[in-house]
């Protein structure tokens, strides 16, 4: 009898294991597989708060049972008209109280941990930071990072070092909007009047150069909330130097190479450079950076924040924005364009690079 | 002026209708009209989970997806949780205090009106057009940024819709205090009595501000101001702290008189009174308190700083003690009482662990380190939909089936209440659970589609599932509400045969000036005190006098149509061409106020229903 309780045990807790390993997501995605200090922290406090919510929930089913089960009515008889109890009813108030002060010491120091952007007000003299910093500008269905000690630019692709902290600057260009990158850790908003701070921590070991991390936008802004994503791209702190050196050297738009590749370029020249960039620089003002910064678009890993990246896509989304986009700022800024228009700026945009070789 | 007058034509009771200041036939109306919304917005959930059901839907646009979500939210709300509880607070509450009529009846239509009017004002936008595109928080970037009339719409009907509530607030209020019926204390007042109490002072406080910010957003769109402009100096945030200082007490406004209901029922089909009755009213009028000082937990990740942040989720987890003493008591209740399962009793049984899921849920986003993470995601609308239907909705079809015979003298059938019971129960756990997880999967909320392969797809169509569970709940509580009314067998007082309160010792519906002589209350739970004695009713506090009444009026119904008229000048007015818009606008207002000037001048005194008649009706009330 015994044994076949320790069985039953178990099996419990494999099919226990099993569940909660299916409930837990996306390793990229999902809040319940933390990737870094931040998320861990809230995570760990999620675990917390759930076990001591199945205990409330416990004691509230054990009496919620009895009851069901005891005082069914049976005959006519009316039952004691029980005022009250003052010594039940203090014991369900004091051990309430108790259990929220046990959950307000680790909230309230948590929140001051995730707040505290000290390191990034220390300037040096040049007005630098010694931390890594990025300004966020959240615009309607795009992301902009600009890395202001770096003094460079880059759109949709966020690139950061692993194991240390990086500091964020976050505002809006339009209307609010909320950044989030779940396996990193909590969002904070956009605002359009002002700039919030704070910080995100990516493990190098669950930072996976197969599946990017993958950041979303969580306030609602307009028809295409839903598709503005963007990828977060981990990488060891010598791998972001090399690629912020490589950013750094490109002072002038890359020279197409090939014959297709160069008619791309005219035509980007006549008709996307208006709101593109193809150089990282941070020297233009924000209000004057109205479309992604294109600077390293071949290297990247999605089209239009959502749509993998591949030529296929890249046509589509050229030729008809509003379709996989509603409500873009691009619809309409450029005349229609014909396939070789389209095969022509495929070329010249894929081959912007500036990783790899 | 006999109400109890045999068959009249349609015409006639439409008529009735249109001028009555009678609590109970207002009752009727808002049930109406909040049952007419509650389905509209219904629909709306049924075509966001049919968008959702499968990866890359196009069954709804984006932008149509958008308006469905806000007008979703705006709906249930506004014009359908809302007016179903004044429709229970109207029903029951006078005669709960043992008074013939609210203090203001006059004031009682008025603010059914405008909450009328304000809601077809909002709902009319799905066909002049765009609807309102912004949530129903609406928030102020968003919004202001907005092209068309669709925020228009909401911002005006929201602002008439309002002005109805508060009305029906202060009354409420005024009635509690004044017109309770002799010995009738404020600690022998039933419990849906002190929560409608509670409830009418959060509406005191909490419409003001929703006021305010919806005349600055008006003006701000319609009229160039630039309150929510930052690069005219304005602020968004502002709106965020306006919208929230009323929302959040709206949702203790919606959950207390559910809290209420619940309280009669476990007490009436335990056959036991509520267990630890002041701590329930000392833990209701903690929560409607503290319901005023956590607004900001809607905007931990606005950026207010870590000092605000931690003041407002120790402020927020705080609520859970006040809650947790109400869950207890009601357990408590039912301990050692002798159960009786009516479809009510299921409802307010399976409130429990419903409302308590929803309960825990909060205390974890009141962790404000934590909400970083739950806020705008799935697992926010899984949280509150679990209080909102858990607790409200729960009560909402709780009370339909308790009151019913008070309200139209005959009985909902058990077999087809307890078939809703089951269909929508099964449904909601089935449509809200796994949208917590959803949520600490990454999928954010007002989202009107998401990619294949982020492993969505199976718990989205769980999800939608559940909803046509819930739907199908309602069709069958439809077809009851038919079958009833059309078999319309009578019912007796005390339907329940168990009922405790003052307006089961009258007769079911109660006539038309509720009591012939004012009953004397001798302490809590009045009507069960005298059958445990066994009398057969209360023991009258007056001897049989005239009673004075109130006459009809059409007024309440024209001052509301003013403000209608008057809301389509001030949306069109600012129309490239536009040369009516100012014209209408003035015309509404001086509708509005010339009805309020005659209802001002003319004298009104009512009429007097003399001892004989009564005499009369009493013979006839035997056959009852």
């Amino acid at each position: 009898m015994k044994r076949l309780a320790k069985w039953r045990l178990v099996s419990l807790f494999a099919i226990l294991t099993l569940v909660l390993s299916a409930c837990s997501g996306q390793p990229y995605l999902s809040a319940l597989q933390p990737a870094g200090e931040v998320a861990k922290k809230q995570y760990d406090l999620m675990v917390f708060s759930t076990i001591m919510m199945i205990a409330v929930m416990a004691v509230v089913a054990v009496i919620f049972i009895i009851v069901l089960v005891k005082f069914r009515r049976k005959d006519d008889k009316i039952p004691n008209q029980v005022e009250g109890n003052h010594a039940m009813e203090i014991i369900w108030t004091v051990i309430p109280i108790l259990l929220v002060l046990v959950l307000a010491v680790p909230t309230v120091s948590a929140v001051f941990n995730f707040a505290d952007v000290d390191a990034m007000e220390k300037k040096n003299e040049d007005g630098s930071s010694d931390a890594l910093v990025v300004n966020v500008r959240a615009n309607l269905y795009w992301w902009e990072f600009e890395y202001p000690n770096e003094k460079i630019v880059t759109g949709q692709e966020l690139i950061v070092p692993t194991d240390e902290k990086v500091y964020f600057n976050l505002i809006a260009s339009d209307v609010k909007h909320s950044f989030w990158i779940p396996a990193a850790g909590g969002k904070m908003d956009n605002n359009t009047e002002n700039v919030n701070k704070f910080w995100l921590e990516f493990d190098s070991e669950k930072a996976d150069p197969d599946k990017l991390f993958q950041g979303r936008c969580a306030e609602l802004c307009g028809p295409s909330h839903a598709l503005m994503d963007f990828k977060v791209k981990a990488l060891p702190r010598a791998e972001f130097d090399q690629w912020v050196t490589n950013m750094q050297n490109i002072k002038e738009p890359q020279e197409a190479t090939t014959d297709l590749a160069q008619q791309g370029q005219e035509i980007f020249n006549q008709s996307c450079i208006g709101c593109h960039a193809v150089t990282p620089s941070n020297g233009t003002p924000a209000d004057a950076r109205m479309a992604p910064n294109l600077t390293n678009f071949g290297d990247r890993n999605i089209i239009a924040g959502y749509l993998e990246h591949n030529e296929e896509n890249l046509k589509n989304w050229l030729s008809d924005p509003e379709t996989y986009k509603p409500g873009n700022k691009m619809t309409g800024t450029y005349g229609e364009l014909t396939p070789e228009q389209l095969d022509a700026l495929t070329a010249y945009l894929m081959g912007l690079k500036v990783q790899g070789e | 002026m006999s109400t109890n007058a045999q068959k009249r034509g349609f015409g006639a009771t439409l008529w009735d209708y249109l001028t009555t200041v009678d609590h109970k036939k207002i009752a009727h109306l808002y049930l109406i009209a909040g049952g007419l919304f509650f389905l509209i917005g219904g629909l709306e959930a049924l075509f966001i989970r049919i968008q959702l059901l499968k990866p890359n839907n196009d069954f709804v646009s984006a932008g149509l997806f958008n308006e469905l979500l806000t007008m979703h939210g705006t709906t249930m709300i506004f014009l359908a949780a809302m007016p179903l509880v004044f429709a229970f607070m109207n029903a029951v509450m006078p005669l709960q205090i043992g008074a013939r009529d609210v203090a203001f009846p006059f004031l009682n239509s008025l603010g059914f009106w405008l909450f009328l009017f304000g809601g077809l004002f909002l709902n009319l936008s799905w066909f002049l057009d765009a609807a309102p595109n912004a949530g129903w928080t609406s928030y102020a970037s968003l919004s202001i940024a907005q092209t068309g009339h669709g925020i228009d719409f909401y911002a005006l009907g929201l602002q008439i819709a309002g002005l109805g509530t508060l009305i029906g607030g202060i009354n409420f209020l005024v009635t509690i205090i004044n017109m309770r019926a002799p010995g009738m204390t404020y600690m022998r007042m039933p419990m849906f009595t002190w929560t409608t109490f509670v409830v009418s002072a959060l509406i005191l406080f909490a419409f003001p501000p929703l006021t305010v910010g919806l005349f600055l957003m008006t003006f701000d769109r319609m009229f160039g101001a630039n309150f929510f402009d930052a690069a005219m100096g304005g602020n968004t945030i502002i709106w965020e702290h306006f919208f929230w200082i009323f929302g959040h007490p709206e949702v203790y406004i919606l959950i207390l008189p559910a809290f209420g209901i619940f309280s009669e029922i476990f007490a009436i089909f335990s056959r036991k009174r509520l267990f630890g009755y002041s701590s329930m009213v000392f833990a209701t009028v903690l929560i409607g308190f503290l319901g005023f000082m956590v607004w900001a937990h809607h905007m931990f990740t606005t950026g207010l700083g870590p000092i605000a942040n931690s003041i407002f989720a120790v402020a927020t987890m705080a609520i859970a003690v006040p809650t947790g003493i109400k869950i207890f008591n009601w357990l408590f209740t039912m301990w050692g009482g002798s159960i009786r399962f009516t479809t009510p009793m299921l409802w307010a049984v399976a409130f429990i662990p419903s409302f308590l899921m929803g309960g825990v849920t909060g205390v974890m986003l009141g962790s404000a380190a934590q909400d970083y993470q739950y806020h705008d995601t799935y697992f926010v609308v899984a949280h509150f939909h679990y209080v909102i239907v858990g607790g409200v909705v729960f009560a909402l079809f709780a009370g339909a089936h308790l009151y019913w015979p008070k309200m139209f003298g005959t009985m909902l059938n058990e077999v087809l209440g307890k078939i809703t019971f089951v269909l929508f129960f099964v449904g909601f756990h089935m449509t809200f659970f796994i949208q917590h997880f959803l949520g600490l999967w990454g999928m954010p909320r007002r989202v009107f589609t998401y990619l294949p392969g982020q492993g969505f797809e199976t718990s989205n169509v769980v999800s939608s599932i559940g909803a046509f569970l819930m739907a199908a709940g309602v069709i069958v509580l439809l077809i009851n509400v038919i079958i009833t009314s059309v078999k319309n067998e009578k019912v007796g007082n005390d339907p329940w045969g168990d009922g405790r309160t003052l307006e089961w010792a009258l007769s079911s519906p109660p006539p038309y000036y509720n009591f012939k002589q004012l009953p004397l209350v001798r302490g809590l739970d009045a009507y069960w005190i005298e059958k445990m004695e066994g009398k057969k009713g209360m023991t009258p506090a007056e001897p049989l006098g005239d009673i004075h009444m109130p006459n009809n009026s059409f007024i309440p119904f024209l001052i509301s149509l003013g403000l209608f008229i008057a809301a389509f000048g001030a949306m069109y007015h600012g129309d490239e061409g536009n040369t009516w818009g100012i014209p209408v606008l003035i015309f509404g207002l001086l509708f509005t106020i010339g009805s309020m000037f005659v209802r001002s001048i003319k004298d009104d005194h009512g009429y007097h229903i003399p001892k004989e008649e009564l005499i009369d009706d009493n013979d006839k009330g035997v056959k009852a």
